[in-house]
This record gives C-alpha cells, sequence and structure tokens, in this order.
C-alpha cells in the first residue's frame, strides 16, 4: 500500500525503538542523580496529591496502626499506599525506596509511551482509511502521512515535563498510565481495559471522570474521524462510482462511519466500568476498615481535591486565590472553578463528537489547567495527545508563540520561586504572575487546537463537496 | 494599724468558723517562704513560695477566709482536679543555674504562658471545660489565655506529660508577654496581697530587670473525689526569680548582697494571717564541697584557729543575722548534701525590718547540679519551603547517671522521654524521625523504646510526639531530626507582624528514671510546706528553646487583585473557547464581507498584512462573497422565532 510505504519511510527516519530506549536510560541516569537534583520538593513536581513523601508518610502511619488520612499529609489512594508504600521503605541491593519509586514510575512512561504509540497507530490507520473513504486519497500524493503515534509517544518519552515528573518522586506518571490505558483500551475495542483504566484513573484523581464521555463516543462511534454527513454524502456520491475493488474499504468504511450508535458496546463498557468500581471500592473498604472506612477517605481524598484546603504553591493559579479570597466568598468561588469545567464539557462533546480521542485530549488539557492542584506531569500528559493530531493540527496557529511561551514559563517559574520562598527578594506575586501567564498559553493552546480542528473539518467539507 | 486589722480578721474568722466544726478551720492554712539560692554565675535565685489550702467543702461549707474565693469558684465550676499555669520571661539558663533539683524541675518554666489542667469530667466533655477554663483564667489574669481555647492550640498528652488519664489538657503561647498586669491579679490571691509579709518584697521594676522570673499557680483539688481522705483544695503560688546584685565587690569574688540591694525592699511587717513566714538561703551541694575543702586546707595549714561548728565560720561568706536553724541534706557518699539556713521574718517590724545579708569572703567557684543530658533544639535548613527541627542532648557527664543506674555497665541505660508540640502549620513527615548517637545514624526504631504521634490536621489539631528513648549511658550526644514541610496560611490566619515567624512550642524532655527532691535527716521538716516540696518527689524535666520558624507570607495587599486577575483569566478561557466552538464559517465570511464593504482603513490594512507575514502566508486582499447569505438570513429569522417561543413558554409555563 502507498500510504503504508510513506508511514514506513517516516518510521524508519524516526528510529523509534532507539530514541525509546536511550530514553529509559537517560532516566535513569537522571535518576542515579535524583538526590542532587531535589526535583520531589519542587512545586511544579509534586503536588499534595501526588508527592511521594507523603505516599511515605502516610505508609508510616499505617504500620503504627493510625489512619494513614490522620495529619492531613497523605490524599492519595489507600490501593496506592499498599502497593508503593512498602517500596518507599525497602532497600533492595543499595536501592533506596526513592530509587524503587522512581523505577516504577519510569516502567508506568514507559507503558505509557507504548500505549500512546499503539493508539497513535490506529489514529493514523483511521485517518487514512477516511480520506480514502471520502474519495479524497487522490489529493495527497505529495505529502505524507506523518506516524502520529511515534512521534506522541516519542514526545511522552522524551518531554522535560515527563522526565522531570518521573525522577520527581511522584505518583503522577502511574496516574497518565491509567488515563493512556483507559483511551487505548476505548480505541481499540477493548472495553474492559477501558473501563478498568476509566475506574482507576478516576479512584486516583477524580478529574478523569469527564473521560466517560470520549471513551463513550470512541466506543460508540469508533475512533476520530470527519463529521458524519460527509460520509453518508460522500457514500452517496460515491456508489456509482466506486468500483468492486474498494469492497473492502468500505467495509472498514463502515465500521468507522456508522452514523449509529453502538449502544450495546456501550452498556458493555458500563457493565465493565461498575465491575471494576466495585472492585476497587471492596479493596478500599477493605484497606480502610480500621481507619474510619470509605467514608473518611473520601472526604479525605475527593475532599480534599474539592475545597482546595492545601494552599501550598503550584502552577496553577487556585492556591493564590484561595489564600487571598475572603473567607465568606470561598464557598461560592470553589463552586464558580470547578463548576468551570464541567461548564465546558457539553458544548464540546456536542461540537466534536467525531473525534472523541481529541476531545479526550481537550477534557485532559481543561482539567490540568483548571484542577486544584496540578503538576507538569498532567501537562506532559495531555501535550503528548496533542502530538496525535498532528496531521490534522498542521495549520494551527500561534505554535511557534505558544512553544516559546512554554518555555519561557517553566524557566521563569522556578526562578520566580526562588526568590520568592528561598531568597525572599521576590513576593508571591512573582510567581503567581508565571501561573497566570501558565494559564492563559493553556488556554490559548486549548482554543486554537480547538479552532484547528474544526478548520480541519471546515477544509474536508469543503474538499467533499468539491469532489 | 495594719497588725490591729489583721488580728481583727482572724478574730472574725474564728468567730465565723466556729459556727460550722471548730477544728477543720484550723486547717485552713496560708504559708509563706522565700528561699534565696546564690548560683555560680554571681547572680542570685529568689524564690517565692505562697500555699493556701482549704479543706473539702463537703465537711466545711463554701465559705472561706483565706482560700480564694475566684479560685474556688473555678475549681468547682469546670470540676478541675489538678491545674497549672505559668507566666514566664526569660530562658531557664540549664547549664549555670542547674537542671538536677526540684526548683529547676517544677519552676524553670518554658517563656510565655503555659497552662495544663487535668479534669475530673467525662471524658467527652473535657474539652467543653477547658475552652471554658481558659476563658476564665484569661480573664482572671489579664492575659490572652483564651487563644488556647481553639482545639489547634492545645493538645491532649497521653502520658509523656502529667499522668495518663487521657483528661489533661495542654497548651502554650510561647509569644505571651509577662508583665505587671500579671502580677497583679496573682497577688490577688494571696490574703495579705503585697501589703504585708513576703509578697512586699515584690518590687516590680526589680522583678522585672531579672533575667528570668516565672509566676506560677499550681491548683490541686481532690473535692470530686469519693474517698473520705480528701485533703480539700491545695493553692501554690510561686514567683521564681534570677536576679543580679548590684554590688561590685572585685574581679573573682561573688557579689555580696543584702535583700534590699537584691530586691530593694526590705520585709518591714508580717503577714497575720501566714502561718509561718520563712526566709530560706540554700547552698548548694558543690559549694558546701568547696567550703569544706576551704575549710580542710585551713585546717591543714593554720592548725592555729580554733574552728566551731556554727556557719559563722565558714571561710566563704557571712551572713548578717544567725540563722534560726541549720537544715542539712541528706548527700551521697562522696559529698555533703546542700544547706538550708532558715530565718524567721516575724519578729520584724517597721523599725526593724527583716533585711538579710550575705558576704563573701573568698573567691569561690562552684557549679550546679546537671541533669543527665542537656537538650538544646534547632531549626535546620533554609528558606521558606521546608526545614527540620533538631534536638540535641549532650551529655553533661554528671556523676547523677551512675548514681541512679548503679547496676552494670553492659546493661546501663538511660530513659529519656520526649514530649514535642507542633503547630498544624509546620507539616512534620514523622517518618524522617532520625536518631544520631555520637554523631552516628542509628536503624529507625532501635533505641526508641515507646513512641506515639499524633499528627496535626489541617486547621484543627497540633501535632505531638510523645516518645521514650533508650540511650546508652556512655552515649555523648544523642540528636534527634524530623523534617517538615512549612505551610502556606489563608491571609486571615497570619497574625498582624506575620514576617516575624510562628512560635514553635518547646519540647519537654524529662528523665524518667531520675528524680530531683531533696531529703533531709529532720522527717519533722515535712510540716513546713516548701520544704515538704522540696522533698517530694518530682520528675527531673527540662524545656528547650522556642523555635522561631518563618513562614512564607503572600502579599496582603492584593486580594482584590487577585481575585480579579483570576476571574479575568477563567473569562477569557469560557470566553474564547465558547467563541472558537459557536463560530460558523457562513457567518464568518459575511463578517468578512462586510468588513472589506465597509472599506477597510490602511491601519486594518496593514495589520492584516502584518499578520499574514507573521503567518508565513500570502496575503489575500478581502473578498467578497455572496454565498449561503440568504440561507443563513432564513437560519437567523428560525433562530429568534424559536426563542421567543421558548420564552413564551416558559412565561406561560411558570405563571
Amino acid at each position: 500500500m502507498e500510504d503504508r510505504s510513506t508511514i514506513g519511510s517516516w518510521r524508519n527516519k524516526l528510529g523509534f525503538w532507539k530514541w525509546a530506549i536511550a530514553s529509559v536510560f537517560f532516566r535513569l541516569i537522571l535518576t542515579y542523580f535524583s538526590k542532587n537534583l531535589n526535583l520531589s520538593s519542587r512545586p511544579e513536581v509534586s503536588t499534595p496529591l501526588t508527592s511521594l513523601r507523603r505516599l511515605a508518610e502516610g505508609y508510616w502511619l499505617k504500620q503504627l496502626s493510625m489512619s494513614p488520612y490522620s495529619g492531613s499529609m497523605y490524599h492519595g489512594s489507600p490501593l496506592l499506599l499498599s502497593i508503593l508504600g512498602p517500596l518507599t521503605v525497602k532497600k533492595i541491593g543499595g536501592l533506596s525506596g526513592e530509587l524503587l519509586c522512581s523505577l516504577v514510575s519510569l516502567v508506568a512512561d514507559f507503558i505509557s509511551a507504548i500505549l500512546i504509540r499503539a493508539t497513535g497507530a490506529s489514529l493514523v490507520r483511521a485517518y487514512l482509511h477516511n480520506w480514502k473513504s471520502l474519495g479524497l486519497d487522490k489529493l495527497f500524493k505529495g505529502n505524507e502521512v506523518v506516524p502520529s503515534g511515534d512521534v506522541a509517544a516519542l514526545v511522552y518519552l522524551w518531554n522535560p515535563f515527563t522526565i522531570v515528573s518521573c525522577i520527581g518522586f511522584n505518583t503522577s506518571a502511574i496516574e497518565n498510565m491509567f488515563v493512556v490505558m483507559s483511551l487505548y483500551g476505548a480505541s481499540a475495542g477493548l472495553v474492559p481495559l477501558a473501563a478498568f483504566g476509566w475506574v482507576v484513573s478516576l479512584h486516583l484523581s477524580l478529574y478523569p471522570i469527564v473521560l466517560v464521555i470520549p471513551v463513550v463516543f470512541l466506543l460508540g462511534y469508533g475512533l476520530d474521524a470527519p463529521p458524519r454527513k460527509l460520509f453518508v454524502q460522500s457514500n452517496l456520491q460515491g456508489e456509482e462510482k466506486r468500483s468492486a475493488c474498494h469492497a473492502e474499504l468500505k467495509s472498514m468504511n463502515d465500521k468507522f462511519s456508522k452514523t449509529n450508535f453502538s449502544w450495546w458496546r456501550v452498556v458493555i463498557f458500563f457493565l465493565w466500568a461498575s465491575v471494576w468500581t466495585s472492585y476497587v471500592v471492596i479493596m478500599c473498604a477493605i484497606s480502610m476498615k480500621e481507619y474510619g472506612g470509605l467514608g473518611e477517605m473520601f472526604k479525605r481524598t475527593y475532599g480534599f481535591i474539592l475545597a482546595i484546603e492545601d494552599l501550598s504553591p503550584n502552577i496553577g493559579v487556585l492556591w493564590y486565590f484561595f489564600a487571598e479570597v475572603f473567607d465568606f466568598f470561598r464557598n461560592f468561588f470553589l463552586i464558580v472553578f470547578h463548576v468551570n469545567i464541567l461548564f465546558m464539557i457539553l458544548p464540546l462533546a456536542i461540537r466534536l463528537n467525531h473525534r472523541p480521542c481529541f476531545l479526550a485530549f481537550l477534557y485532559l488539557a481543561v482539567s490540568s489547567m483548571l484542577k486544584s492542584y496540578p503538576s507538569v506531569g498532567d501537562s506532559a500528559l495531555y501535550m503528548s495527545l496533542l502530538v496525535l493530531f498532528v496531521n490534522e493540527l498542521a495549520e494551527m496557529q500561534f505554535t511557534f508563540f505558544l512553544f516559546c511561551g512554554y518555555v519561557g514559563i517553566s524557566l521563569l517559574s522556578p526562578v520566580m520561586h526562588n526568590l520568592w520562598i528561598w531568597r525572599g527578594t521576590g513576593n508571591a506575586n512573582f510567581y503567581f504572575a508565571t501561573a497566570i501567564g501558565y494559564a492563559c498559553f493553556q488556554i490559548i493552546l486549548v482554543v486554537e487546537s480547538v479552532s484547528a480542528m474544526l478548520n480541519h473539518d471546515r477544509k474536508i467539507r469543503k474538499l467533499c463537496n468539491k469532489v | 494599724m495594719s497588725r490591729l486589722k489583721s488580728c481583727l480578721l482572724i478574730f472574725l474568722a474564728l468567730f465565723s468558723a466556729t459556727e460550722s466544726i471548730n477544728v477543720e478551720v484550723l486547717n485552713e492554712e496560708f504559708t509563706e517562704a522565700l528561699l534565696l539560692r546564690p548560683l555560680p554565675d554571681r547572680k542570685v535565685l529568689a524564690h517565692f513560695h505562697f500555699r493556701s489550702s482549704a479543706p473539702p467543702s463537703e465537711r466545711c461549707g463554701r465559705h472561706h477566709h483565706i482560700f480564694p474565693k475566684s479560685i474556688y469558684q473555678l475549681v468547682h465550676k469546670f470540676q478541675v482536679r489538678e491545674m497549672e499555669l505559668s507566666f514566664t520571661q526569660g530562658r531557664w539558663n540549664y547549664e549555670r543555674w542547674g537542671g538536677f533539683d526540684p526548683i529547676s524541675s517544677s519552676n524553670a518554666k518554658p517563656p510565655g504562658v503555659e497552662l495544663w489542667a487535668e479534669f475530673d469530667v467525662p471524658q467527652d466533655q473535657v474539652d467543653y471545660s477547658w475552652k471554658n477554663l481558659t476563658h476564665a483564667l484569661s480573664g482572671l489574669f489579664c492575659a490572652s489565655i483564651n487563644f488556647l481555647e481553639h482545639s489547634s492550640s492545645y493538645s491532649a498528652p497521653q502520658w509523656s506529660f502529667g499522668s495518663a488519664s487521657g483528661k489533661l489538657r495542654y497548651g502554650t503561647l510561647p509569644r505571651e508577654a509577662v508583665c505587671t498586669e500579671n502580677l497583679t491579679p496573682w497577688l490577688k490571691l494571696l490574703p495579705c496581697r503585697d501589703k504585708a509579709g513576703l509578697s512586699l518584697l515584690m518590687d516590680r521594676p526589680s522583678i522585672y530587670r531579672g533575667y528570668y522570673h516565672s509566676q506560677r499557680l499550681h491548683l490541686k483539688s481532690d473535692e470530686f473525689g469519693a474517698s473520705e481522705m480528701s485533703t480539700g483544695m491545695v493553692l501554690e503560688q510561686t514567683l521564681t526569680v534570677v536576679l543580679r546584685p548590684d554590688t561590685f565587690s572585685g574581679q573573682a569574688l561573688q557579689p555580696s548582697w543584702s535583700l534590699s540591694s537584691l530586691i530593694g525592699r526590705s520585709v518591714s511587717r508580717k503577714c497575720s494571717l501566714s502561718s509561718s513566714s520563712n526566709v530560706y538561703v540554700q547552698f548548694e551541694q558543690n559549694l558546701v564541697f568547696e567550703g569544706d575543702k576551704l575549710k580542710e586546707d585551713g585546717e591543714a595549714s593554720e592548725n592555729a584557729i580554733p574552728v566551731g561548728d556554727g556557719l559563722e565560720d565558714n571561710p566563704l561568706f557571712e551572713l548578717s543575722l544567725p540563722p534560726k536553724r541549720v537544715i542539712k541534706e541528706l548527700g551521697n557518699s562522696q559529698k555533703a548534701g546542700s544547706i538550708l539556713h532558715e530565718f524567721s521574718v516575724e519578729d520584724s517590724n517597721e523599725f526593724k525590718p527583716f533585711d538579710l545579708e550575705l558576704n563573701w569572703k573568698l573567691p569561690v567557684a562552684w557549679s550546679c547540679p546537671q541533669a543527665p543530658l542537656q537538650a538544646s533544639r534547632f531549626l535546620l535548613g533554609s528558606g521558606n519551603e521546608r526545614g527540620a527541627i533538631a534536638i540535641s542532648m549532650k551529655s553533661t557527664k554528671s556523676n547523677n547517671v551512675e548514681r541512679t543506674s548503679s547496676f552494670d555497665e553492659n546493661e546501663c541505660w538511660l530513659r529519656v522521654g520526649i514530649f514535642q508540640i507542633v503547630p498544624w502549620y509546620v507539616k512534620v513527615y514523622y517518618h524522617t524521625l532520625k536518631l544520631f548517637l555520637d554523631g552516628e545514624p542509628q536503624s529507625s526504631m532501635e533505641n526508641i523504646e515507646k513512641i506515639i504521634v499524633s499528627p496535626s490536621e489541617d486547621k484543627v489539631s497540633t501535632g505531638v510526639m510523645e516518645m521514650i528513648l533508650r540511650l546508652p549511658c556512655s552515649v555523648n550526644t544523642a540528636a534527634l531530626t524530623l523534617e517538615f514541610d512549612k505551610g502556606f496560611l489563608h491571609i486571615d490566619e497570619y497574625p498582624p507582624d506575620a514576617n516575624q515567624g510562628f512560635d514553635i512550642p518547646s519540647a519537654v524532655i524529662h528523665f524518667a528514671d531520675f528524680v530531683a527532691n531533696m531529703s533531709f535527716y529532720d522527717d519533722s521538716l515535712k510540716q513546713v510546706p516548701i520544704l515538704s516540696k522540696l522533698q517530694e518527689e518530682v520528675p527531673v524535666v527540662s524545656y528547650t528553646e522556642v523555635l522561631l520558624v518563618p513562614l512564607t507570607t503572600p502579599d496582603f495587599s492584593m486580594p482584590y487583585n487577585v481575585i480579579t486577575i483570576t476571574c479575568t483569566v477563567f473569562a477569557l478561557y469560557f470566553g474564547s473557547l465558547l467563541n472558537a466552538l459557536r463560530r460558523r464559517v457562513g457567518e464568518e465570511e459575511r463578517f468578512l464581507s462586510g468588513k472589506g464593504a465597509r472599506k477597510a482603513g490602511p491601519l486594518t490594512l496593514m495589520i492584516s498584512k502584518l499578520s499574514a507575514k507573521l503567518r508565513g502566508k500570502p496575503w489575500e486582499s478581502p473578498k467578497q462573497s455572496e454565498s449561503g447569505r440568504s440561507s443563513s438570513k432564513y437560519k437567523l429569522l428560525a433562530k429568534v422565532v424559536l426563542v421567543a417561543g421558548v420564552a413564551a413558554a416558559w412565561q406561560f409555563y411558570f405563571q
């Protein structure tokens, strides 16, 4: 096949495995020096929710038969505590507990990269098929299709944000892995895996709950495709033109471009999700039996996320807002800011329901921008998901500006933090200004990617109309 | 005149008491005493001790003539079993002023206010009683003790502090400034106030000029116990002051002093209500030992001089008045015990005030008895993000260790209790607890005999760490470190002077195997309250320094700016994303054509050219397009009709 060969040439140029292995070695080297880098205490890297140091504290308290949540230190999942907790204190062959934990996040990062690659590969396949089925494949003779999966996986592995959060002793790599797992499961049609990833990521950090919409669309409609109306049109037009050689393609087409929603898979997804949810809840109940039960767990994890109790600085904007806002407005603004994430779900879902993977990227980007305790790990995830749509978003605007902005913020923010916290020469506003700048860049990224994607759809529509 | 008055008072009291049971009334008594002790660093310790006791009210009614009514009401209202309140300024110098005697163990207190109370109420009402008690005491002593009301400022020690009943609450205010406004209400509790008796010596300027002063109120009652043996209420008020005599007496010689030069006053009237008012001058064991040595040397060299057994012949010092009696403490095998000289102020009057004078004759240097380990606490790290608390304990190499633990060298263990309270905004990682013995890090739990940690909860409770360390007796230094993160507070939670920093209250180090008490030859001395107090077995306790932790502050002037800027960012997000989502191509084109029709000015033309250049696309002149114009008109009309219809339906439905 022609398109296969174009992708193959790209792939050969890229040398995915070489770079992937190199990134693993790079991480190993950095892990070895992690004591000197001291990344675990950076506010950009580890938040109160993901910090492994707090997890170690929770595990220590649990060892003393106290509730791991006593003392407002640990706010993560009790299951993660029982899995990672022993690692934090164990010493195997000179490896300290922290090294073991960063090995775990290294593995998690690698798995996520592989899953992103697989998702990307199926996305590219779907992309090419869609173009074919719309009869537009003649149009792009010269320009090659980028194997976005490989690129995205490499971007994930080599993103400084990912690297920093991988060796920064926190759990965000694991959370990201489950999010990616859910997306991969949904895009590959593995319903139990999708449900598992979704349930676990929801359990680890509340925000992936919004991913249920893209996952349902993925299972119901299939992978990202141009608007379904076009397929109907092109099918009508193409009936007479198409010859028999396209028969097998058409069957593929039908799989992806079916305008009817496959309820059956969605129902199965929800069945699996309820199975996994009950499993997770039962496991949590067992591990929390002596320490106040599930109510305590929900209060200390989800309650902590929603009430923004910890006002220590991070790269988001909410910490400073709630440190400064008048007490009697606090509840009002809590509701407003959380609802802001929810407000955009419906419009995005209506407008982009034919592109569920892109929708998932948008939801992740929005929630990592507006969440209570954001970290660069969240940004790393949505950035690599953005690269999955490198073919569609080729005409995105302000990319250079955004790139410069991200680089600038990630250089300025530690400087401002240092000035404020360590030197005492700057004040909180300096750091908050970088946080505001970061939020603005993220907003621009989201808005521009949405409009680029819509423009892409428009372009396809125009081309279809011409053909 | 005053004498007459007090006699009249006694008479009245006796008269009123005869109505009830005569014998019991005699139980209600008040005593006062002052203990003076020269300290090795040319200072003098003055320790006032007042004790009022009242018989149980079950048997003797609720009327008292000596015991302060306010305290009685406090006890009965809040069912206090035991309570101690201390106001302190300055820090007790354990190295120079001693750390192993009863006075330092029970009267050296952390700076500021320390309050602990044990209640005789059911477990669930303890906190409620505590809150009310803090308010009552705050009013009674003109201090901000009511800040201890909130659960994030007090704690409930389980076993390392006081009794292990679980009904004890402990709180400190390290930054409370102590001044005469706190002393006056305290003096009001004395039957003679500061009008007569030893309290006449409490000259405010000289007390507050001192290096250390701690006024303490200790209350004990077994009113609520069911037993018949209850002794009623005992109120003990002590004031411990460390002063430096102004008199200059050469380089090497200790400064000589008299009461009037030290304090600026002398006792001219006796408090008639007190059943005993004595002044004691204590010479410590090591000082006595030095004196004895000198005396022996003198005997050896000059046999001619006869040595009497009177203490006027002490080669080191002489006292201006002859003591009423001399009390010797039981010593150990090597050294004799300390010596107390007792003087009575009974026969002092305005013409012949009691004024004791101590004159040193020879230069002498001695050291005070030390606790086995000397503890100090400090902060590690820099910056406002995180840090570590370190408690370092240095062995004083005092012979007390060998004295009490006389068993095998291999078996010799020193048990050290540590009680540490940490406010919630200092977020301690207890799993980072590290112990170093002689600089060597120890494996975690080997030297910890017992540990209880109740971590702090944000804005709810303080963190408490109680532990007992088991150290080998041969240890030179032991250090304990705990890492912490500094919290970030809401702007309302910062005190007015936020940049000064926040205090971590003193840690309490206690040596469980050691008791600080004096034992005398004469058992009858137990009758005298201050002496019986000295004979009481109190555990050796020392307090560490208060730590000052600077916390990061937000910009206090920014709330409006932060709110508006953040809301703007959110609006930007919401508006621009919604705009991107709802924009239609047809409308866009119409918009462009409208702009083209309006004849684009040179500025807009330039901007569009520039932006096109920046984007790297060929610039296109605005084109007009007519497509889809009519269809969009119909769409618009349909939309307007739809909205109007919905509005009408809404109106209709809700009326």
